[in-house]
């Protein structure tokens, strides 16, 4: 069934964009991650014009994180303090982020900036986790190996303002939190994301936060980082479009309930090791693309503003 | 009786042009609703005359263009720089159309002279309007040949030559698909009679594309209330993720 688009004024198959939705939903269920990172390529790819991509992958990471968040939440899987403090300082970070994204602009290679922003953020944390997941994988095998402490003490308990996170088990200072919060807005703001996938391993490995309650926290974060750069999109660009966002949504909220209930049947080392090989895979694809010559030089744009 | 007048002053000169156009559409407006899979516009006419056909002339050939509305794009052309690829450089466009399709009862060169193509615009090279895209990159022309040809694989452009039917020197006819992918506006339809390489009639027609229903909606609040919009999109998203929800909750329980 043939669907037209109103604001991308292109015509695409209503299922496979419910089908697109329903993986995108089913993963970031799954994973926590608001699957912004996959749904804005693979938009692309079906031809939907990249200022819309991005508009309207927003928009629907907005409703499978709702749906996610509610799943999480019956489980108490959300740390609601620590969702605050990571939004506060989300907030100051994607507004430093769209500043730098304008200069870009203004430089002429966002479109590059923004590729090699996937490529390295993308391939270092899909590295990273990969490399973790697998050892603590092969040490769960391997009977009788030392085992190690889930909070090791470093340098960020002796920071001060410390303060008390119940759901996460933690009593830490409010700075970590706080930085890595602007660090996720900021990328997130430049590479068109939630940052669900930065923010994952951030609260696993530099907060020691419990594998229980990250992917709800992280979900609820998102929300508010993607309702506001789906408005801003909506206000200065008219890219939002309702239409693609309605049908992927459908597929999508469908998708993230399957997703959350199969992320509860697996460990979290293995859930853990299937996020990295996804970041991987995604972070490989854009290389390529910068890599190997493409088949068509030339590309064709509306005029620039 | 004005018509009468018309009719008479029509009569009266037709050593200006001793063949017209009497053409005809199958539509001139095409509707976009939500199940938009393109449309076939059928573009048919008759050729009158007042005298038997000009002996010692060559035959005569028809050429029917449909143009989409245009606007100014921005061409980039990929260069390897330090091992990736690129945008490295650009030109910008003044004009080039949506669409474009010719049609034609035989191949191009053969029924059109390059200074009638000039005069009246009829391929595609003579409709995009570039001008000093020299100053803007080195060998800017390639950017044109780029841009049709992209243009050309997604379908917007097409040179459908021969596809014009014209029996006995008379009636013709030539069916114009239009894609799924088309861009709201006014497409102009114009008609050419050639005899030896010059036109010696023309006539346009217009046919209206307009978004229609759901689409006309959401298009028009999308441009005058774009704050409205942008909440409503993020409404309609909570809700249908907490619909899911709790759908799911009720399955399971």
């Amino acid at each position: 069934m043939q669907l037209y688009l109103p604001i991308a004024e292109v015509s695409v198959n209503a299922f496979l964009i419910l089908g697109l939705g329903g993986i995108v939903g089913f993963l970031s269920g799954m994973f926590g991650v608001g699957g912004g990172f996959l749904i804005t390529p693979l938009l692309f790819f079906i031809g939907v014009p990249p200022a819309v991509a991005v508009a309207t992958g927003a928009n629907q990471v907005v409703a499978s994180s709702v749906s996610g968040v509610l799943a999480q939440l019956r489980r108490k899987g959300v740390d609601f303090t620590m969702g605050w403090v990571l939004l506060v300082g989300g907030i100051v970070g994607s507004g430093i982020g769209v500043w730098v994204f304008r200069l870009m602009t203004r430089a002429g290679q966002v479109d590059l900036f923004v590729q090699l922003s996937y490529v390295i953020f993308l391939g270092l944390i899909g590295a990273m986790m990969f490399q973790e997941s697998l050892r603590s994988l092969l040490r769960a095998r391997k009977p009788g190996a030392p085992i190690r402490r889930a909070h090791v003490h470093s340098w960020v308990h002796g920071l001060p303002f410390k303060m008390k996170f119940r759901a996460s088990g933690l009593y830490i200072s409010v700075i970590p939190p706080l930085l890595i919060g602007a660090a996720v807005g900021f990328l997130a703001a430049i590479m068109g994301v939630g940052g669900g996938f930065i923010m994952v391993p951030a609260m696993i490995y530099l907060l020691g936060m419990p594998t229980k309650v990250v992917i709800g926290t992280s979900l609820f974060q998102i929300i508010f980082v993607t309702a506001f750069t789906t408005v801003m999109h909506a206000v200065t660009s008219q890219t939002v479009d309702m239409l693609l966002a309605l049908v992927l949504i459908l597929g999508g909220v469908v998708g993230a309930q399957i997703g959350a209930r199969v992320g509860v049947k697996l460990k979290a080392e293995q859930l853990r090791i299937l996020l990295s090989l996804l970041v991987l895979a995604v972070s490989i694809r854009i290389a390529v693309d910068l890599l190997v010559k493409p088949s068509e030089l030339y590309s064709v744009a509306g005029a620039l503003p | 009786m004005i018509r009468l007048a018309l009719l008479l002053l029509v009569l009266a000169v037709p050593a200006a042009a001793q063949e017209q156009i009497v053409a005809g559409l199958s539509q001139n407006r095409v509707s976009i609703t939500a199940d938009f899979e393109g449309s076939e516009i059928l573009i048919y006419g008759a050729v009158k005359r007042d005298t038997p056909p000009p002996a010692g002339q060559g035959p005569l050939e028809v050429i029917v263009t449909v143009q989409g509305p245009s606007s100014p794009v921005t061409v980039r052309r990929k260069d390897r720089v330090a091992g990736i690829w690129l945008n490295n450089a650009q030109v910008r466009v003044d004009s080039a159309p949506s669409f474009y399709a010719v049609a034609t009862t035989g191949p191009l060169t053969h029924i059109l002279s390059d200074t009638e193509n000039l005069r009246h615009g009829i391929t595609i090279e003579r409709v995009i309007r570039a001008v000093g895209i020299t100053d803007e990159a080195d060998q800017a022309g390639d950017f044109l040949v780029g841009l049709q040809r992209v243009r050309t694989q997604e379908g917007r452009y097409r040179v459908l030559q021969g596809k014009v039917e014209l029996t006995e020197e008379t009636l013709f006819r030539t069916d114009i698909e239009l894609p799924a992918n088309l861009t709201e506006g006014e497409y102009k339809v114009r008609l050419f009679l050639l005899r030896d390489k010059r036109v010696i009639a023309h006539q346009e027609r217009v046919i209206g594309v307009r978004k229609e229903g759901l689409e006309r909606w959401i298009f028009n609040l999308a441009q005058e209330e774009p704050l409205l919009y942008g909440l409503l999109s993020l409404v309609l998203a909570a809700v249908s993720g907490w619909g899911a929800s709790a759908a799911f909750r009720l399955v399971r329980a």
